[in-house]
């Protein structure tokens, strides 16, 4: 038994009997990165002597049968952009390389509450800033399944994580993509919940309206596990739903017999990788063995989904990220500084990565007068019509079933002078998360020996039926059970 | 073609307080132009008579009893300022002295 590749479930079947213990299982995973995580990268911070602290702590509340919830006990990682009290935050970014949180997420408390063991914290993109881990200020994070290639991003850190054995599961965010694409890119199962459903309270943001915390793990039965721990209302964040959480994993076991799963045809369109769409192809006719009832469907202003959210997206950080003025938080440049003007000039300008400076200005352009009706304002009409199209489509579907990504991941460096082209390859998550509605993505093959991940997207709060399509389909599939060679 | 030239660039650099060398304006200058002109494909929607996407989250406002709760020290709080001085963020001049 190798402790390191258990589900969630797995682990907490063996810490409750005690056949395993935290420890041991924390340690196994910290010896894992230790020994791995110098080939992937995935790891900012690894917070070696905390995690072993909570893990003796999850072995007393075990031992006690007291309070054990499913992840009591059971080792994860943090994407970077989630403040942990005393635990070093970086978001990637030089300005907050030294940055030391006081305060938790609350979905950190949720998740210190239930027990779970903290790990580390894992790259990303600077403030979730791109599509592959390489605007990361710090290095690059490397694809498990290939080395020459991206982890996907934002989340890819977290992601690569997971597919490595570096900690059962993780939490990412997700603002275009962040978790789904990069789960997809590195063979694991990757949930962007509805908007509202899991909070936003400590999460660095960059993009408000759009921005969610969700879970990357081996399986969609784990992905329910931690959503039940870290959902729910939140009087940090109003924006939280107040409805109660389900049991998602008590529910799974329902077949998926008459489910109706609409295919938007505008997602499946030429230029898409042909490995990518055989795999896509298999898997629904795999559903449509398990007795789902599959049919077209149209969302026609999909095509506007990218510069919707692109001009949405500059514009909400390029107000988010004003509070980088190093006077507060985080670095201060303050050289032969004559007034604040200057301070703020210095220190945007040494602590933020091109990405970023190129989006908080593309923000402040959609923004300012003159442009506002054209860009911004445009663009926040069409998200009402992106919206609609999803309300059309489910009306009669219960489900839509579409590709996490056109292709594959890329080779690092291949797209990292091109931001335009780098932008393009969200083109297939980026519509959900104007429409706030959830989307989980699940293994379903393989191109040219990298993953390929097929995204299944829910009505609002509807988390349930995702996890209940892609239980089945993972019941009678293995995709999701294989490992990279490393 | 919608162009953003340099004296743009350099402009909403200011706006944005972001210190950016010339080579730097150049570079973003191409960039910025051929984004924008991907942007612009949203002329073709016909947005007349569709209302601005809001909120698509439970947006009803929430309110609370004023009570005071306990929080942060002021001494955790200045933690991570770059100067403080006695229980203040410290901060260089804002307002000239004209």
């Amino acid at each position: 038994m190798e402790l390191t590749n258990l589900t969630v479930r797995e682990a907490h079947e063996l810490l409750k009997i005690k056949k395993i213990s935290s420890v041991e299982l924390t340690q196994a995973t910290l010896n894992r990165i230790r020994d791995t995580d110098s080939k992937i990268k995935s790891y900012i911070t690894v917070t070696d002597e905390l995690a072993l602290q909570q893990a003796r702590r999850a072995d007393e509340r075990l031992a006690k049968g007291e309070n054990i919830t499913p992840l009591t006990g059971v080792p994860y990682s943090l994407k970077d952009s989630l403040s942990t009290r005393s635990v070093r935050t970086t978001c990637a970014s030089k300005i907050l390389e030294d940055y030391v949180p006081q305060y938790n997420a609350t979905v950190v408390d949720k998740l210190n509450d239930a027990g779970a063991v903290l790990l580390g914290k894992t790259n990303m993109d600077e403030f979730g800033m791109g599509s592959s881990c390489e605007n990361s200020a710090f290095f690059n994070t490397h694809n498990p399944w290939n080395l020459n290639h991206v982890a996907g991003g934002s989340s890819g850190g977290a992601a690569a994580a997971v597919a490595a054995g570096m900690g059962a599961f993780s939490i990412g965010e997700d603002t275009g993509g962040s978790v789904r694409m990069p789960a997809a890119f590195c063979g694991v199962t990757g949930l962007k919940p509805t908007y509202g459903r899991v909070s936003r309270y400590g999460v660095i943001s960059l993009a408000s309206s759009f921005d969610c915390v969700g879970p990357l793990a081996r399986n969609a039965y784990d992905c329910a596990l931690v959503l039940e721990a870290i959902a729910g209302h939140d009087s940090h964040d109003s924006t939280t739903y107040q409805e109660k959480v389900p049991q998602y994993a008590a529910n799974l076991n329902k077949s998926i017999e008459k489910m109706r799963i609409g295919i938007p045809k505008e997602y499946f369109v030429a230029g898409m990788d042909a490995g990518v769409e055989s795999a896509l192809q298999e898997a629904i006719r795999q559903l449509e063995k398990l007795g789902a009832e599959i049919r077209e469907v149209s969302l026609p202003h999909t095509q506007y989904g990218l510069p919707v959210y692109y001009l949405l997206q500059v514009a909400e950080a390029s107000s988010n990220l004003a509070r980088f003025d190093g006077m507060r938080f985080g670095m201060s440049v303050s050289k032969n500084a004559q007034d604040s003007l200057d301070i703020y000039l210095q220190t945007r300008r040494d602590g933020f990565g091109d990405e970023v400076k190129r989006r908080i200005m593309l923000g402040a352009y959609a923004l300012s007068a003159g442009y506002y009706d054209a860009y911004y304002l445009k663009a926040q009409k069409t998200r009402t019509l992106l919206r609609r199209d999803f309300e059309t489509a489910f009306a009669s579907c219960d489900i839509l079933l579409a590709p996490t990504s056109p292709m594959p991941a890329f080779k690092l460096g291949e797209k990292i002078n091109d931001p335009l082209a780098m932008y393009l390859s969200d083109v297939c998550t980026v519509s959900t998360n104007p429409a706030g509605v959830p989307a989980l993505t699940v293994p379903c093959g393989f191109s040219n020996n990298l993953p390929v991940g097929m995204q299944l997207i829910g009505k609002h709060l509807d988390e349930q039926t995702l996890f209940q399509v892609a239980h089945a389909y993972q019941q009678e599939t293995d995709w999701h059970e294989r490992l990279p060679s490393l | 073609m919608s162009t953003i030239d340099t004296k743009t660039v350099k402009h909403i650099a200011n706006l944005v307080r972001l210190g950016i060398s010339d080579e730097e304006t150049q570079t973003f200058s191409g960039q910025f132009s051929s984004i924008i002109e991907h942007f612009t494909m949203l002329n073709e929607v016909n947005t007349d008579d569709i209302p601005s996407a809001s909120d698509f989250t439970n947006a009803e406002n929430v309110l609370r009893e004023d009570v005071v709760q306990p929080s942060m020290s002021r001494e955790e709080f200045l933690k991570n300022a770059p100067l403080s001085e006695r229980g203040y963020v410290k901060v260089l001049t804002v307002l000239g002295e004209g």
